[in-house]
């Protein structure tokens, strides 16, 4: 063979500088920029899993760092010297091979306790009041159903904070999973299966979530927020979304009205104390108290939800809202009244 | 039966050695080999292509390069090319081009079923392909949950792309299945004499334990890819919840099949990796034993670990405990083997030729994805960690880290023995360095994406998630790679044309398949060998003085054996034949039927192999003498 002509010193140099970018890399993961950046948790349950992950990351890289040097080491120090190198031929060492088996079995002993224990705790169904909330995907968007209150919203979900709250997971149409992860892991919902998991937050205050399963073409466009509030609030809130939709006075969105339940509309969409009592598509009773919509995807503001009125699906591939324009017939002036009814539910 | 063979000459077995009709009907592990290996590298090509246009799109906020339908397909696909029409046939073609002259065997124990496989993977690979110009490729995901996969387009757009998702995965299944047959035959009938089983070299028992996972983990792919079918096209409701089915039902199947095929993808590579660590470091490989059974007890513990794929679905508590506590285990006996890898390299005399990088690279970059394997089954954290680039990361660690890197080792360790002239060293090392730099920079801030929430199988983000500069980064870092894959393609080119002449043992080599010359004679070995020792050829080569130290044979004692055109004129070889060629070839044309029932030409299809059958059973055993 050509002996090769490639200085050694190459090799080890490489290596050093990737693995100093690595371990740079993995710090500047931590910065706090991130709204959905998991290793910063603000609330006990995703602080609980965050502290396994130290546990075991802060292993990983102890052994990383020994690994990967010790193989570098032995790369530049076994380097051929001659082309008559005559190494001994070690063909094993039972006692050597023993200890590196029962090392790794000792460390993963030590990791598996508290991992066995967490999966316990994950799953226990929180003690005290939880408050109690089904969750219902749908393809692209969020639907949440308050216990007892008969509240029904979606995509922006408020709660109450140091309260657990316990959600019932399901889904009308294909599997999603549910994630919020400041405050909690993820948790599938599964067609035909009614899964659970608890979300518990210490600090009122806005949290991003989105769906981590894929669920078809506007998987990247079913985002969700929670709203985490102190309890007194939370029960003010509650209260104002309780009450019925009353009819607009202003004449713009009472003809915004008159299209909605005239309309193709009503086919999909319920606001209480209306007609409309469809539950296909979100439940618009109090719309105009989020901050957003489709999934979360649109600040909810006039441009956006004319917009979207005119033609949904340009907006949000594979949109089940159809075109305002194209297929439901409506003008220019439907969608102004449109949206000065949608603005007034508030 | 031999006068119909006479009179109509359909039966005569075809004798054409060189040229393209030699090729179509080869049975030639080696030539075999040589194709699968070509068309393995030509959807390696496509799948990469898959992967730029992906990263292209990533490669800001807000991409505008591929629409939501258009990336759907181009990430399914590319995980489907690269699992089952890459890494798994380029194992094969590993498999098929060094078994028999690692065992000292003149070919597989079934050649015609060996052409069988791979006329069914590449018509496998191009029925998939075709989708592409028939409505789309399958835009379900590679893994392909149900109800997304099975409920039509009422949730998932296209109307047949998912068929040719589910026939597709058919056909090449049954291509795996058949050459899994033939190689565990093979290895347990045809050694030579004197090669125990503890005498193989780690590459064949790596081979043996592949595929016999493959002969286990193939049938249930195929049954689940059988409901799939029939839940799109019969009506039945295997996995409808509306209907009674169940969609977890899916995923137990498909990951009962799917862990045995991550280990089905890497231990190949470790298995060639073993090879070259000895051979460039002048020692025998370290732990023998140790690396064998570990590969055995990766072999078997693969089969109890698939649930941890699934800590989000909502098995339960105890279900979780009992994968996660599995899946830590599992690091066990892969811990072993990279511990006994590198202490292989300890003492040696270590020459850093690029097949050596390349293996060196594979453990490297083997540990990183081994340790964040590790950290998915910490399960509290997993279901953060679940479906974000971080898994990513830890895949593409292990699968091009891991069993590409590998695949490249073998590839310049045997070029030599398979063409006869050496690969270029230097345009090795560049390609070495450019991809493993390329790599990093792509894959790394992955681990970082993933634990910032950029959560997979999204055609789009927003700027203020805190991912911008980190996809910009692994996007610069996929044409580093390209930049590496052009060297070798070029290296390949001129390496193929102008290379240096290869002896039969140019690496000073330890195992059977060095003895005789390159590229090796149809028939293999001229005289079937006598194994003697595990790393036979080493101990014709050398002795050992007290100290264990090798010591040179001398010249003449240990006779390399040179092409004599004469020589081999009378062993026995099997005959080419076309009829596997056409036995596969109604399989596309089934599929093709069963999709847009079609059901003329599917009886067509059934005829057409059920013809290529039976012209394979009469046919005569050889070429009529003259």
């Amino acid at each position: 063979m050509n002996p090769s002509r490639w200085k050694a010193a190459n090799l080890p140099r490489a290596k050093l500088v990737f693995a100093t970018a690595t371990l740079t890399l993995l710090a500047t993961a931590c910065s706090k920029d991130a709204p959905l950046n998991f290793l910063h948790p603000e609330g006990p349950i995703a602080r609980k899993a965050d502290r396994l992950w130290d546990l075991t990351f802060g292993i990983a890289v102890v052994i990383f760092v020994l690994v990967e040097g010790a193989l570098l080491f032995v790369v530049i120090k076994y380097r051929q010297k001659s082309k008559n190198d005559a190494p001994k031929q070690i063909h094993g060492n039972t006692r050597l091979e023993v200890i590196w088996t029962l090392i790794p079995v000792v460390l993963l002993a030590a990791v598996a306790i508290p991992n066995v224990k967490g999966i316990a705790d994950l799953y226990a169904k929180p003690k005290g009041d939880p408050l109690e909330v089904t969750v219902v995907a749908h393809q692209w968007w969020w639907e949440y159903r308050y216990g007892a209150s008969g509240l029904v919203t979606a995509n922006e979900l408020h709660i109450p904070v140091d309260r657990p709250v316990y959600l019932t997971l399901e889904s009308v149409d294909v599997i999603h999973s549910f994630w919020v992860p400041k405050l909690a892991g993820k948790q599938d919902l599964v067609p035909g299966r009614k899964n659970s998991m608890t979300l518990i937050a210490e600090k009122p205050g806005e949290y991003l979530g989105t769906c981590a399963e894929y669920c078809g073409l506007s998987h990247a466009n079913m985002r969700l927020k929670v709203f985490a509030h102190e309890a007194a609030d939370f029960d003010e809130w509650l209260d104002g979304q309780l009450l019925e939709a009353e009819s607009p006075s202003d004449s713009l969105a009472a003809k915004g009205e008159e299209v909605f339940m005239k309309g193709d509309c009503v086919q999909c969409h319920a606001i209480k104390g209306t007609e409309a009592a469809a539950t296909f598509a979100p439940d618009l009773t109090h719309f105009a108290s989020r901050t957003t919509f489709a999934g979360s995807i649109f600040p909810n503001d006039t441009e956006n939800l004319r917009l979207w009125l005119r033609d949904a699906p340009s907006r949000k591939p594979g949109s089940k809202m159809p075109s305002g324009i194209k297929d439901m017939g409506l003008d220019d002036q439907d969608i102004e009244a449109l949206i000065a009814y949608l603005q007034s539910l508030k | 039966m031999a006068t119909v063979a006479t009179k109509t000459g359909i039966f005569r077995r075809p004798s054409a050695k060189t040229g393209l009709w030699s090729w179509i009907t080869t049975v030639d592990h080696k030539r075999i080999g040589i194709l699968y290996g070509y068309t393995a590298f030509a959807f390696f090509l496509a799948g990469g292509i898959e992967a730029f246009l992906i990263r292209l799109q990533l490669a800001t906020p807000e991409g505008k390069v591929l629409d939501a339908d258009l990336y759907n397909q181009m990430f399914t696909t590319h995980g489907v090319t690269m699992i089952f029409l890459v890494v798994m046939p380029m194992g094969a073609a590993f498999f098929n081009y060094l078994l028999p002259l690692m065992i000292g065997a003149r070919d597989v124990a079934f050649p015609r079923l060996n052409a069988l496989s791979y006329w069914v993977f590449l018509f496998g690979g191009l029925f998939l392909y075709s989708s592409w110009f028939l409505g789309g490729a399958p835009d379900g995901g590679w893994f392909g949950y149900a109800p997304l996969s099975t409920l039509g387009p009422d949730v998932l757009p296209g109307e047949n792309r998912m068929d040719f998702y589910a026939i597709g995965l058919q056909i090449l299944g049954i291509a795996s299945i058949v050459a899994s047959v033939n190689f565990i035959v093979t290895i347990i009938n045809m050694r030579a004499p004197g090669m125990k089983l503890l005498r193989m070299p780690v590459f064949v028992w790596m081979t043996l334990v592949v595929n016999f996972l493959l002969l286990f983990a193939m049938p249930i792919i195929a049954v689940a890819l059988f409901m799939m079918s029939f839940d799109r096209n019969f009506g039945t409701n295997f996995f409808n919840a509306a209907s009674g089915g169940d969609p977890i039902l899916w995923q137990h199947l498909f990951w009962l099949f799917g862990h045995p095929e991550v280990y089905i993808l890497i231990l190949p590579a470790m298995g060639i990796v073993s090879e070259v660590l000895p051979t460039f470091s002048k020692k025998p490989l370290f732990g023998y034993s140790a690396v064998v059974f570990s590969g055995i007890a990766i072999g078997f513990m693969g089969w109890g670990v698939w649930a941890h794929h699934m800590f989000t679905v909502g098995l339960g508590s105890v279900a979780n405990q009992a994968f996660a506590v599995s899946t830590m285990f599992i690091a066990v006996p892969t811990g072993v083997k990279i511990f006994n890898w590198m202490a292989t390299l300890v003492r040696g005399s270590i020459r850093l030729n690029t097949p050596m990088l390349f293996s060196i690279g594979f453990v490297a970059m083997f540990v990183i994805g081994g340790l964040s394997g590790v950290t998915h089954s910490i399960v509290p954290h997993d279901t953060q960690q679940q479906d974000t680039y971080y898994i990513v990361a830890h895949f593409h660690y292990v699968l091009f880290g891991g069993a590409i890197f590998g695949l490249f080792s073998g590839i310049y360790y045997w070029f030599p023995k398979a063409f006869g002239r050496m690969m270029n060293d230097r345009l090795g090392k560049l390609h070495f360095w450019l991809m493993f730099i390329g790599f990093n920079v792509t894959f790394g801030p992955f681990h970082i994406l993933g634990l910032k929430g950029m959560p997979r199988r999204y055609y789009t983000y927003q700027a203020d998630k805190g991912w911008n500069l980190w996809n910009m980064v692994a996007t610069v870092g996929v044409f580093i790679i390209m930049a590496s894959i052009l060297v070798f393609m070029a290296n390949w080119w001129i390496s193929r044309r102008r290379g240096r002449r290869a002896s039969a043992d140019p690496w000073d080599g330890r195992t059977l398949e060095w003895t005789i010359p390159s590229p090796p004679p149809e028939y293999n070995f001229l005289e079937v060998p006598r194994v003697h020792h595990r790393d036979d050829f080493w101990h014709q080569k050398y002795s050992q003085d007290a100290k264990g130290r090798p010591v040179p044979v001398p010249v003449g004692a240990a006779p390399e054996h040179e092409a004599d055109h004469d020589a081999g004129h009378n062993i026995h070889l099997p005959s080419p034949s076309y009829f596997p060629l056409i036995a596969a070839a109604g399989l596309p044309i089934m599929g093709y039927s069963l999709m847009y029932k079609w059901w003329v030409p599917l009886a067509i299809g059934l005829v057409v192999l059920l013809a290529g059958f039976y012209g394979w059973i009469l046919e005569p055993a050889a070429e009529e003498e003259h």
